[in-house]
């Protein structure tokens, strides 16, 4: 065999702009798939400590009480913020699975399910976040 | 009349069909040469009444015989043509370029979850064997009457029509987030294979809801409705799993 043929035989290296393959362009049913899992992971961190600092109370009240004013601050204000937003989402997410398991013509329906789930998401956090961030932020504003 | 037609013939003789170039980006893998998989891009000239099969043909007849691709029937029948076009699973031959946006390339690769062998081949048999565990074959001991047919009603053939119609192409299961990383997990296809024989009045058996009723089987299924979306048959293949979920709760079809 000739040098050209041996030559077109070497392994090509990839020379490429997307490397990997492309990300699959699911609809409302994967992304909502995909934000209950990020949800139920963040929740799960979420009570694992909420457990262990809690249980501390058992050890001694006073390291309890250590622990806990060390979350009397705005960036735990805000973490608040994300944590109603996740448990919000995973609940009202959770209430759309069952229906979509259980009601007879839930299958149709779940993309106009997700997008309620989204609008009373949204209407939660429209009641809970002015008034939460009032008292998180309100001891600094008023001295 | 036939000098209208005259008239307008050179206007639609071949040469004046409206062509459009659209690029191609196809992820090519070349076992014993590609050490991982890359993309190439090719420009094919396309006939509005194009798909995306026809560009595959052309690549393949006119500029790079060693594209690797299966197709069979081009008419959507066979399944084998089942590939991830611009992100999402579809049939190249029921896929018409004019329906992309060819303003931008158009992307081709293989399907999702299964080994890749060669550009835009993969290995299916993990697909079939899962095809095969469900027993997609009707299971009867008892005689049919007068020692004839097994007679249905129309009601109860409609029961079961949705699933009939798989062509067993994997674009539902390739599509599905639980199979790409849990290979285990049956997938779509295989139950809307075994919906079709539990929900059959002519079928005597109860073992797919014992097969189904495991970690691997329907309890995997986290209604991401890719499968449905991708289905190219228009099969409500989240609607057959959570029937078959709910059969398995009660037992009985
Ligand atoms: S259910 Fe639809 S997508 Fe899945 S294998 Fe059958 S025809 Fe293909
Ligand atoms: S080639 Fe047969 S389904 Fe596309």
């Amino acid at each position: 065999m000739s040098d050209k043929t041996a030559g077109t035989l070497a392994p090509h290296r990839s020379r490429t702009k997307v490397p990997e393959g492309t990300l699959y362009r699911g609809r409302e049913g994967m992304w909502s798939w995909v934000l209950h899992r990020i949800t139920g992971v963040a929740i799960f961190f979420f009570l694992l400590v909420h457990i262990l600092d809690t249980a501390l109370i058992r050890v001694s009240p006073e390291a309890y009480n250590a622990v806990i004013s060390t979350y009397q601050n705005p960036v735990m204000g805000v973490g608040e913020v994300g944590l109603v937003g996740a448990i919000g989402f995973h609940a009202l997410n959770g209430i759309r699975i069952v229906l979509i398991d259980f009601w007879q013509v839930g299958t149709k329906y779940h993309r106009l399910m997700f997008y309620t789930v989204l609008a009373l998401w949204l209407v939660l956090m429209a009641g809970f976040v002015p008034r939460h961030l009032m008292n998180v932020f309100g001891e600094y504003w008023v001295g | 009349m036939s000098t209208a037609i005259a008239d307008r013939a050179p206007a639609s003789g071949p040469e004046s069909i409206q062509t459009f170039t659209v690029t191609v980006i196809i992820r090519r893998f070349l076992p014993g040469i590609d050490l991982e998989p890359r993309w190439e891009d090719f420009d094919v000239e396309m006939l509005p009444t194009d798909r995306v099969l026809d560009a595959l043909h052309k690549i393949k007849w006119e500029q790079d015989g060693s594209l690797t691709f299966r197709r069979s029937c081009a008419h959507g029948i066979c399944g084998s043509d089942a590939m991830r076009i611009n992100g999402r699973n579809r049939l190249a031959c029921k896929t018409l370029i004019k329906d992309l946006d060819i303003s931008k390339p158009i992307y081709i690769e293989a399907i999702k979850g299964l080994p890749l062998e060669k550009d835009l081949v993969v290995d299916m048999e993990p697909f079939f064997d899962s095809f095969r565990e469900v027993q997609p074959f009707l299971i009867a001991n008892s005689k049919p009457k007068e020692g004839k047919e097994r007679v249905q009603s129309p009601e109860d053939r409609a029961r079961f029509d949705d699933t009939t119609k798989c062509i067993l192409c994997a674009a539902c299961t390739s599509s599905c987030p639980i199979f790409w990383t849990d290979g285990q997990y049956f997938g779509p296809a295989a139950i809307v294979n075994a919906h079709r024989f539990i929900f059959d009045s002519r079928d005597e058996s109860n073992v797919r809801l014992d097969i189904l009723d495991d970690k691997e089987g329907v309890w995997r299924c986290r209604t991401t409705f890719n499968c449905t979306e991708a289905c190219p048959r228009g099969i409500q293949v989240t609607q057959a799993i959570a029937e078959v979920k709910q059969a398995i709760l009660r037992g009985k079809p």
